[in-house]
């Protein structure tokens, strides 16, 4: 990709959200779109996020073991590594990179049928700001939703941690409930908070960005899905890093 | 009525309309035709403003809609129903929620009043018991007929139809073709119609405008049509043995 085709994308994608942030035609329809938004976007997502975390935990917890051979480690310290992991980096960026798939794909290609089957240009023949209309409800959505999915995630993540840790024998209870109260520092679950709810934005906004210039046909439509995917990905791992060392 | 002066789109460096000229009268059907890639659906976007023209002036009623800021346009695009070529009707929405959106979204109508308009609109075009039905569960005659009733649901002043007889069966044409002209005349609506039907263009044209290599080729009513000597006209419109053996007869 040439640099002007890279700085033609990028405008392109902020003369999009110019039209997004606007206030919507009809405060009702808005929240009812909204609504639906996070039924889709968020409540479908908890069993996805659920079961990844409940692993994600069962294994950091026998990985963090497997490194901790040494008797001079106390048992405990495998509940706190299990803990801090998933704290600062799994239920945040995992989780951001998981729904960049699940959701990301879903708006794509939602909106990408849309685009090529005509009902964008229907609404913008009504009048009807298309891209407030569809996009901003999805985004609103993802901001209500994500920080609870992400506080889901780090329940069940250090759920799956402990009871992998009993059930193999690595770590014993008392120990592992031990372990993830050991030094714990309420800033870590803001920090993945404020990290999920950029991801967000970035998943729905840049997703909704693949659907809404879709062109051509069926085929498009999968492309755009694909290039939403890809491209969320490396956005959340860019502000990643980006975000980690502002907030930390 | 609708003005277009000197209207001309290009994609890249490849010219799609060229100087097109043409005025569609109040509470006619005006056809545009031609062949496949002439340039009609191009012409019918820009007159919306889904696509922005290169040069020339289009005119609602006088309202210079070329220069008109996102706000005034949209004072324009209350006033104008669409029906697309697949119907473009919203797949999560049921038939009645369909007609129902540009009321709920434009109109201070109250819910109820909105639903007894969409079901007025939908019993005008003849889908009656169908209101909660999802759009992929009809078939597309009435998919048509349904994004008929949901542009007309506003009382619109101008109405485009990018060929609404596309994928459909003559007998089901003939419907839609005859619902459209009892539309346009009950209502007083400026129609722009985009076909490749030549029996729609003989059985409800008032104006057609054929569209040759994005420009204006030729202008008339449809008893014109018979007699033109315009080579390219004839090619498009007499082109199976059965036409040719028509025109014969009828000239």
């Amino acid at each position: 990709m040439s640099l002007y085709n890279f700085f033609y994308y990028i405008g392109r994608y902020f003369m999009l959200m110019r039209r997004v942030v606007t206030k919507p035609d009809d405060s009702k329809l808005f929240f009812a779109n909204v609504s639906r938004e996070i039924i889709v976007i968020g409540y479908n997502s908890i069993t996805i996020v659920a079961i990844i975390s409940l692993f994600m935990g069962a294994v950091l917890t026998l990985q963090t073991a497997y490194n901790m051979t040494n008797p001079l480690y106390p048992d405990y310290l495998i509940g706190l590594g299990t803990r801090d992991s998933i704290f600062l980096e799994f239920s945040s960026t995992i989780v951001g990179l998981i729904l960049a798939g699940k959701v990301g794909s879903n708006i794509a290609s939602e909106i990408g049928t849309m685009r090529v089957t005509q009902q964008i240009d229907a609404l913008e023949i009504m009048g009807v700001n298309s891209a407030n209309f569809l996009i901003l409800p999805k985004i609103v959505a993802a901001l209500c939703t994500f920080p609870f999915l992400c506080l889901i995630s780090m329940i069940v993540g250090i759920s799956g941690g402990w009871i992998a840790g009993e059930l193999s024998g690595e770590v014993p209870t008392s120990q592992f409930v031990y372990g993830i109260q050991y030094l714990f520092i309420p800033y870590y679950i803001l920090y993945s908070l404020i990290k999920i709810s950029f991801f967000g934005v970035i998943i729905t906004s840049i997703s909704s960005y693949f659907g809404y210039f879709t062109n051509g046909g069926a085929l498009e439509v999968g492309h755009s899905s694909t290039k939403a995917v890809v491209n969320s990905t490396l956005v959340i791992l860019i502000f990643n890093l980006i975000l980690t060392s502002i907030l930390l | 009525m609708i003005e277009l002066q000197h209207i001309s789109k290009s994609f890249k460096d490849f010219k799609v309309l060229d100087d097109i000229s043409t005025t569609f009268q109040e509470g006619k059907v005006n056809f545009t035709i031609g062949k496949s890639g002439s340039g009609k659906t191009v012409l019918l976007k820009s007159i919306v403003g889904l696509h922005e023209i290169d040069a020339g002036r289009i005119l609602f009623h006088n309202r210079d809609f070329t220069n008109m800021d996102l706000k005034q346009r949209k004072e324009i695009r209350k006033e104008i129903g669409m029906v697309f070529q697949g119907g473009a009707l919203f797949d999560s929405a049921t038939l009645e929620e369909n007609v129902m959106f540009p009321l709920k979204m434009f109109s201070n109508l109250s819910y109820e009043e909105c639903r007894e308009r969409a079901n007025f609109c939908l019993k005008r075009v003849e889908v009656i018991n169908k209101n909660h039905l999802y759009p992929a569960e009809i078939s597309g005659g009435m998919q048509k007929r349904v994004a008929i009733a949901r542009a007309i649901a506003l009382n619109p002043k101008y109405l485009f139809c990018d060929e609404p007889n596309s994928g459909l069966d003559p007998i089901t044409s003939i419907v839609i073709d005859n619902l459209i002209k009892e539309i346009i005349l009950e209502f007083n609506i400026t129609a722009v119609i985009n076909t490749h039907d030549m029996n729609s263009v003989m059985e409800i044209a008032d104006n057609i405008i054929f569209i040759h290599q994005g420009k204006k080729w030729w202008q008339g009513n449809k008893e014109e049509i018979w007699r033109t000597d315009n080579e390219e006209l004839n090619d498009l419109i007499f082109a199976s043995e059965l036409t040719k053996k028509l025109k014969k007869f009828y000239v």
